[in-house]
């Protein structure tokens, strides 16, 4: 495959290979020292005094007797039941991912096997849709789903995201629907399948990578969604993260910012799976419909 | 194994209720409200009443949402939990009843100085107390040789005398975190100069005057000693700076108090057992505090019907029932305003400031809006980009602003 | 497609955005014309625990509640708020105009009124952290696609990481980790051989802060469309290329860099959005005294003691028109693009 003239020179290696190790520190560090961090009291995480001592954990030692501790964890996980707001994260996700992408391939596929002209101007709405801050949106609901009796509960706020992340669904999908080709369909067609059955049968087969991708990235919005979620769901249907501001406090009362960051670091642990099972096919994905802007 | 368990489970659920008077209401109830472990507590103390079902909500973000829950026609929330800055915006919408005829039927073990009338009515029922007061660290005072200050003027007194003895870099604290906290600081410096944020009977805003100038010159004045981020540290970050044992001296909330105080958690014992607390400074020579005093309590929604609102005074008189105390944790999470009360040791500076005559953060329809303003427009002079002139007519145009869209002006 | 066959294609996703984006939109541009009903004021006695009775001023709701039954909207100001100091501020703007003997006056005069600093901000933000985001992902994306496939595995998944742990707590880790005693403040004092260095005093030094943020946050995703482009890529060309002797450099500029473009454009328009509607490391490094952005203004609104919908609104108004003409050289292109097709 790599023939002699793409073999790299030495020195455009080690470069490259500084880079990426340098990118992979940059990319990881933050992540791997709150990983350290939170087995730590809080005194060490954040380390005023000495930033060593987020590294030793000094007064981790003084109190628990070793410089490791699993109090964060277990505040979070069994004082503050921290499972049901994973429970609740995972419902929201699942359903967002799926829905999102049931309808997003629907319309995208319909975008790009239309020529009128409405078409474009659908996908700009969508893309202003886009620019509007979510912040607005979410305050504009409050007052119909309290009247109707909607607010606060898991499947609204579902259907919210869903909703909100339907723009960039549908300009990726349909981006990646423009590279199938479009003979594959026609040529159903002409064999008598109405629309939906060329879409069922010759589409649905070959479009997986570039949905798989989608569903990345909604999956991604729907996880680390906080303005929308922190305002449409009661306490006990919290997902995730407004579990995890909750944990930080407020202005007059203080919060347990170890807890906090035991619940991230916790929260990133599925997502590794996540990405290390779906890799292959998200890279694949955006490769069989290299996304057309 | 389950079954014992579980019985013991239930026989204890059965002596709690028991240890708190019946409570038997007659329709739904539900509760918003922030969330901190005192309201979390009379949320749950609320849901023990039985009959009807209780729910209750309890979110940081409270605020954003009550309003919403009480507009509609029933209201979604009966009662909101609010404090004195926030119950305004229930009041202006006209969203929450007044309960004179419920606390006549009702309100029997409710202290007098629990009701909170606007225009002669009850429209809240107060359970717990807050202000910001003086904390300080005993062995540094004693090891600079100064005594503990009563005013903002010995403050800085004490501040430059701890840095010259090199004990400490940057002695004093505070959240002065540009937004909500920043004005905090402002208005509490500003009401200890005896200055009045409006022209009396007006909306129109008085800021910019003599005491306004004074109060950021005293503020920026405290400011050299403190930690050259100042501007970034909310109370979040204040209290770690002072657990690291970075600072002698602070203006801070009661109700954080306790922990800077707590041993447990990694607390370095110097710091935990040596900080002490006292009432509010003054300042200016004046004699009213430079603090305000802050109240939570809880108000009836409007738009719901009579016996739900009987079912929420009842379950919610229960929330704040004097037996509540009894549990050993809960006179610690708060400075209770209910009766049988007994203060320790970390409430001492929140009735030293209400003994003084600190003023109440003013309940005003459009004091959101100017401590909005001064929030966004302070710390262009705090960074040293503008006069203090400057930057108080920055605030009153924006006010200005904000109040004729809100119709006030 | 017949334009029957598109409707039901399209209904599902088309009414969840009709219900859910474009229907709040209308209600959010009405707000933005009509203001809350001028207040009744009447001054009453209040009584509050610990401190006794004083006078205060409050609302007379009797007299305010015929005012909102007659004119359940409010009161319609047509672009008042607009032009009010909190927004575009136009007689500031003029006064700042005349009053200005020099440039530097009218910038300083502009840079106090809170729409302007906000855009100062919002534009430098954007138009830094974009391109350069752009050119780390792609630089990323040649250095992952020349390892071993082993190792491309892990590093895809270390690179997304940055765009994974939630930017809430995120950004709050990084605050404390850039502070003048944190791991990296210390790291960079020692650097810079300035002990008394602090990113968080600074506003030169905080506008920078957030920006490597921004880039750090955002590269991962330009990372793996470019990655996947990347894959695409046309073997013969390349050859081809090399066959004509073209420099490696040569290679990345007349035949990758070409082949990337519409990938390009995607990632620059949904980053220049994002990046225009900054708002979360804004808060996540309490640095509103420093910086602000259009986004911070709406949340700042919406979260103060007294909520100012006219004003969050007029703002979100102002946002969706600031990203159209942001966009619109992309949207231009798209057009023509899509005029070529049909």
């Amino acid at each position: 495959m790599a023939s002699k003239a793409q073999q790299m020179p030495t020195g455009l290696k080690i470069t490259t290979f500084g880079f990426i190790a340098i990118w992979f520190i940059v990319a990881s560090f933050p992540f791997f020292w709150t990983l350290w961090g939170s087995f730590k009291v809080e005194l060490d995480f954040f380390s005023i005094n000495d930033w060593t001592n987020a590294l030793t954990g000094p007064r981790t030692e003084a109190t628990y007797g070793t410089s490791f501790t699993g109090a964060g964890y277990e505040g979070a996980w069994i004082k503050e039941e921290f499972w049901k707001n994973v429970i609740n994260t995972a419902i929201v996700c699942f359903f967002v991912v799926c829905t999102s992408l049931t309808i997003g391939t629907l319309g995208g596929y319909a975008l790009s096997r239309s020529g009128f002209r409405y078409v474009f101007w659908l996908l700009m709405a969508a893309l202003i849709f886009r620019a509007m801050p979510p912040v607005t949106l979410v305050s504009g609901y409050l007052l119909p789903f309290f009247e109707w009796n909607l607010w606060g509960k898991l499947p609204t706020t579902i259907i919210v995201l869903v909703a909100i992340n339907q723009p960039f669904t549908l300009w990726m999908l349909h981006s990646f629907f423009q590279n199938i080709p479009k003979e594959l369909d026609e040529s159903a067609k002409v064999d008598g399948c109405t629309q939906f059955q060329a879409f069922r049968h010759v589409i649905v087969p070959v479009m997986w990578p570039g949905v798989i991708t989608t569903g990345l990235f909604s999956f991604l919005l729907a996880y680390n969604d906080y303005a929308i979620t922190t305002l449409l769901l009661s306490e006990s249907n919290r997902t995730m993260v407004p579990a995890i501001a909750a944990f930080l406090g407020t202005t007059q009362t203080e919060g347990n910012v170890m807890f906090a960051v035991a619940a991230v670091v916790s929260a990133v642990a599925p997502l590794f799976i996540l990405v290390m099972f779906f890799q292959r096919q998200i890279v694949s994905g955006l490769t069989a419909g290299a996304v057309k802007g | 194994m389950f079954l014992r368990s579980l019985a013991t489970a239930s026989s204890l659920a059965i002596l709690s209720a028991g240890a708190i008077q019946a409570c038997e209401i007659g329709a739904r109830v539900s509760i918003v409200g922030n969330e901190f472990p005192a309201i979390q507590t009379v949320g749950a103390v609320a849901q023990e009443c039985t009959g009807a079902e209780v729910k209750s909500n309890l979110t940081a973000d409270h605020q954003k949402i009550n309003l919403a829950g009480m507009q509609g026609n029933p209201a979604e929330y009966t009662t909101a939990i609010v404090a004195n800055s926030s119950i305004v915006a229930l009041i202006n919408e006209d969203v929450i009843r007044p309960l004179d005829d419920l606390v006549a039927k009702h309100g029997d073990g409710l202290a007098k100085n629990q009701l909170i009338t606007v225009n002669g009515k009850v429209m809240a029922v107060a359970f717990m107390a807050n202000a910001q007061h003086l904390t300080y660290r005993q062995d540094l005072l004693e090891e600079a040789g100064v005594a503990v200050p009563t005013t903002y003027e010995e403050m800085l007194e004490a501040a430059k005398t701890i840095r010259e003895k090199g004990i400490l870099e940057n002695p004093v604290g505070g959240p002065y975190a540009a937004g909500w906290n920043l004005a905090q600081e402002f208005n509490n410096m500003f009401l200890g100069y005896g200055g009045e944020h409006f022209k009396p009977g007006t909306a129109e805003p008085s800021v910019n005057s003599e005491a306004g100038v004074k109060t950021l010159e005293m503020m920026k004045a405290l400011s050299e000693y403190m930690n050259p981020d100042y501007l970034t540290h909310d109370s979040n970050a204040t209290s770690a700076e002072w657990k690291a044992g970075n600072v002698a001296l602070m203006h801070m909330w009661g109700s954080r108090v306790g922990r800077l105080k707590d041993t447990g958690d990694g607390a370095l014992e110097v710091v935990a057992n040596n900080t002490a607390i006292a009432g509010p400074l003054t300042v200016g020579g004046g004699d009213i505090p430079a603090s305000t005093l802050w109240w939570d309590g809880w108000t009836v929604a409007k738009n719901i019907s009579d016996a739900e609102a009987e079912a929420t005074f009842i379950a919610m008189k229960n929330g704040v029932s004097p037996e509540i105390l009894g549990k050993p944790e809960v006179p610690e999470q708060a400075v209770w305003l209910i009766e049988g009360y007994q203060p320790t040791e970390a409430a001492t500076g929140v009735f030293a400031a209400a003994n003084s005559g600190t003023k109440p953060y003013p309940m005003l329809p459009y004091m959101g809006l100017l401590h909005t303003a001064l929030g966004n427009e302070l710390a262009d002079f705090m960074q040293g980009k503008e006069s203090a002139e400057q930057a108080l007519k920055d605030v009153e145009a924006a006010y200005i602003a904000a109040a004729k869209e809100k119709g006030f002006l | 497609m017949k334009h029957r066959t598109f409707f039901w294609f399209f209904l599902p996703t088309g009414l969840a955005m009709l219900l859910f984006i474009a229907a709040p939109i209308v209600s959010v541009v009405m707000q933005s014309v009509f203001a809350p009903h001028e207040a009744v004021l009447i001054e009453v006695e209040n009584c509050t625990p610990l401190s006794g009775c004083t006078t205060e001023t409050t609302i007379d709701q009797d007299a305010t509640r015929d005012l909102r039954e007659s004119a359940p909207l409010g009161r319609f100001v047509g672009l008042d708020v607009y032009l009010d100091r909190g927004h575009l501020a136009v007689s500031e703007f003029k006064e700042a105009w005349a009053t200005a003997e020099n440039w530097g006056q009218f910038f300083d005069s502009l840079g106090n009124l809170p729409f302007y600093r906000a855009m100062a901000f919002t534009l430098t933000f954007t138009f830094t952290v974009t391109p350069l985001l752009i050119a780390l992902g792609l630089t990323i994306a040649l250095a992952v696609n020349t390892l071993h496939r082993h190792l491309k595995g892990p590093l895809i998944f270390f690179s997304l990481l940055p765009m994974i742990v939630n930017p809430l707590l995120g950004s709050l880790i990084l605050f404390w980790m850039i502070d003048s005693r944190g791991v990296l403040g210390s790291l960079i004092q020692y650097l810079a051989n300035d002990p008394g260095l602090s990113l968080k005093a600074s506003t030169p030094l905080m506008w920078i802060s957030l920006i490597v943020y921004g880039v750090w946050h955002s590269a991962p995703f330009a990372f793996v469309v470019f990655y996947a482009g990347l894959q695409t890529l046309p073997q013969d060309q390349l050859e081809a290329a090399q066959i004509d002797g073209a420099t490696r450099w040569q290679q990345v500029r007349f035949v990758i860099i070409p082949h990337l473009m519409p990938l390009m454009t995607f990632v620059a328009l949904i980053q220049l959005m994002d990046n225009f509607r900054v708002l979360e490391p804004i808060v996540g490094f309490n640095a509103s005294a420093h910086a602000q952005s259009l986004s911070w203004i709406i949340l700042n609104d919406l979260s103060g003691e007294t909520q100012q919908l006219s004003a969050a609104s007029a703002t979100s108004v102002l946002t969706i028109i600031g990203v159209a003409i942001l966009l619109s050289p992309v949207l231009v292109r798209t057009w023509r693009d899509f005029k070529g097709k049909t």
